[in-house]
């Protein structure tokens, strides 16, 4: 703790420099006070890691000791159709989620910002996002009922045609997108509303001055200037994205005909059904590397540790 | 604050601003109805009665108005009175489920904050070797997807340590620290003012007193916007507990109502009963933010610039 306000009496002479840090009071209540975090860390999330990409280079059925097979795993992911069939559907999933959320949370941000100043309002749109992904999934599925569910009775009203949602393979990864708009737009646009409140106002009142219009000014200062937030939620969504599962979970399992089966099903069925333990570990060391590429090219491409705010 | 601050360029303004709003307004009307809708058409399917819901599907208010669905969740009607509403019939054990929940959530809440805090707190002001090395390990593990370490700490959970299905299992990996509360604690901690702590330390207190004294009580509100965060995500995690915990003695609420979901009893799920299951298990989450919203909208935003 506080060895810099008090160098005082602590003498020691005649070890060295190394000895008395490692060995000192100071450091043995240090190392006390992170010793059960270190403990979660190393055993939770460092051993793991570590474990994990050993077992993706094994064959492992859980019954025999883990055999060690080389490249053998991923030889065989790359060349399983599913695989890619499953990336593929993983991606598709992405580009329907993706844009449209980040697109409806900037503009709601934005009218939260500069029309709509009422924190009650701000709030009714966090309430998705505070419930279980299985409650929001099972909900909808219940909304999407083509016989019982009011969407289906929408449709029917309007004369349009009826839609099996979750149930045909065109329809069911769209509606599984619907549904996590639904669930996380409100809180995607609380960040970017919070992101809108860090740019100074005097820059809106001077471009008004200037005779700037409404959308002259969201083009000009506010888009620009949200680029670090912005930054910041898509790159924390995407991987979110990539890692869909509760929804698909609880509504299609990975169904109909392999619609929904995202990259996450994939591995879940070969860890928990099939018992390959090995192959499915390595499937997850490549979405690791996936995703660790995409977030690398987002904070390239939108140069994501400068601000235009100078 | 284009309305209330300049009166510059009236005429410009004014051209372009009401039809602007309008369609703001109306947008924003939208996105509040599609928001809250589900609600209640989750309600209302609850307040029905099944044989008549069936028969009326279209209508917007509850049909054959009844509480029995509530009742039956909770256990409390007897079995005949339940298949006849639609029901398996089997005992649904919602207050078992509720009370794993809250045992899972409380632990992992507590546990994972206060360690997280001690941790936090040497990061921030104490000096010893190998701090700062630590810490961007830490770091590390904040970027790391969770379905990398997900199936080695399923092993590890499941086959080395023997603690399927037990509480044990399920709150392990949360237990004694997140890296996200980690980093969100030190950073709060790196801005307070040393002078409390040194004036604690020349008054003999120790390293834990002047934690414990000093930093925690001045510290309660980030501590409680992270505890928020952790709560609303504990009690809402399927995933993992879906793995270890699939036992009924240990099943938390999400994984009951996944498993009911996928039940048909009669052929059909039994939708009155999920949705009226499903608008019970709302009620922590939705009850803290009635309590404490303001706080949970204010620590989205602020984790927003982590």
């Amino acid at each position: 703790m506080s060895n810099l306000a008090l160098p005082v009496s602590r003498q020691v002479p005649a070890k060295p420099e190394w000895v008395k840090r490692w060995f000192s009071q100071d450091t043995l209540t240090a190392w006390l006070f992170i010793l059960p975090s270190l403990i979660g860390f190393i055993t939770f999330y460092a051993v793991p890691a570590v474990r994990g990409l050993y077992f993706s280079f094994t064959d492992w059925d859980m019954l025999k000791d883990p055999q060690f097979i080389g490249f053998d795993n991923y030889v065989k992911i790359f060349s399983d159709p599913q695989f890619w069939r499953s990336l593929q559907v993983t991606g598709y999933y992405v580009l329907l989620n993706i844009p449209a959320q980040t697109i409806l949370a900037v503009a709601l941000a934005v009218m939260m910002d500069r029309v709509v100043k009422s924190t009650p309002v701000r709030s009714i749109f966090i309430l998705p996002w505070l419930l279980p992904s299985v409650i929001v999934a099972t909900v909808w599925a219940w909304m999407m009922n083509p016989a019982l569910g009011p969407i289906g009775s929408i449709f029917r009203a309007i004369n349009l045609p009826e839609l099996s949602f979750l149930g045909s393979p065109d329809q069911a990864m769209p509606s599984i997108a619907l549904i996590n708009i639904w669930q996380y737009t409100g809180n995607a646009a609380l960040l970017v509303f919070a992101g809108l409140q860090t740019v100074p106002k005097e820059v809106y009142e001077a471009a008004a001055i200037d005779g700037a219009t409404e959308r002259r000014m969201f083009w000009s200062i506010t888009l620009p200037l949200l680029r670090p937030v912005l930054v910041f939620v898509l790159v924390t969504t995407v991987i979110g994205s990539f890692q869909v599962f509760d929804t698909i979970a609880v509504t299609t399992l990975g169904g109909p005909a392999g619609a929904t089966r995202v990259i996450i099903w994939y591995i879940f069925e070969y860890a928990f059904t099939r018992f390959q333990m090995g192959y499915a570990t390595a499937v997850s060391v490549i979405l690791f590397l996936i995703l660790i590429t995409i977030t690398f090219i987002q904070m390239r491409v939108l140069r994501a540790d400068s601000s235009d705010l100078a | 604050m284009t309305t209330q601050s300049l009166p510059v360029t009236p005429t410009s303004r004014q051209r372009g601003l009401p039809y602007g709003r309008i369609v703001a307004w109306i947008v924003i009307a939208l996105a509040i109805f599609v928001t809250v809708a589900p609600f209640w058409w989750v309600l209302r399917t609850a307040l029905s009665t099944k044989k008549d819901m069936l028969a009326n599907p279209d209508s917007l208010l509850p049909v054959g108005f009844t509480l029995t669905n509530f009742a039956r969740v909770l256990g409390q009607v007897d079995t005949a009175t339940a298949i006849a509403a639609g029901g398996s019939g089997q005992k649904i054990n919602f207050w078992l489920f509720a009370r794993n929940s809250a045992i899972v959530t409380v632990l992992t809440v507590v546990g994972q904050t206060f360690f997280s805090a001690l941790a936090a707190y040497a990061f921030a002001r104490l000096r010893f070797p190998l701090r700062d090395k630590i810490f961007l390990l830490y770091l590390a593990a904040l970027m790391v997807p969770g379905i990398v370490t997900l199936i080695p700490n399923y092993l590890l959970i499941h086959r080395d340590l023997d603690w399927g299905n037990t509480f044990l299992g399920i709150v392990a990996p949360g237990l004694l620290m997140s890296p996200f509360a980690v980093f969100f604690l030190r950073q709060f901690f790196l801005g307070i003012n040393r002078e409390l702590e040194e004036a604690a330390s020349l008054d003999g207190a120790s390293a834990f007193g002047i934690f414990w004294r000093v930093v925690l009580p001045i510290s309660i509100p980030p501590i409680a916007t992270l505890a928020l965060l952790t709560f609303v995500g504990t009690w809402n995690t399927y995933f993992w507990p879906s793995l270890v915990g699939k036992d009924e003695s240990v099943r938390v609420l999400t994984v009951a109502l996944a498993v009911f979901k996928s039940q048909t009893p009669q052929g059909v799920p039994d939708w009155t009963g999920l949705m009226a299951a499903t608008l019970i298990s709302m009620i922590p989450t939705v009850g803290v933010f009635l309590l404490f919203g303001r706080r949970v909208v204010n620590s989205i935003q602020f984790t927003g610039f982590k």
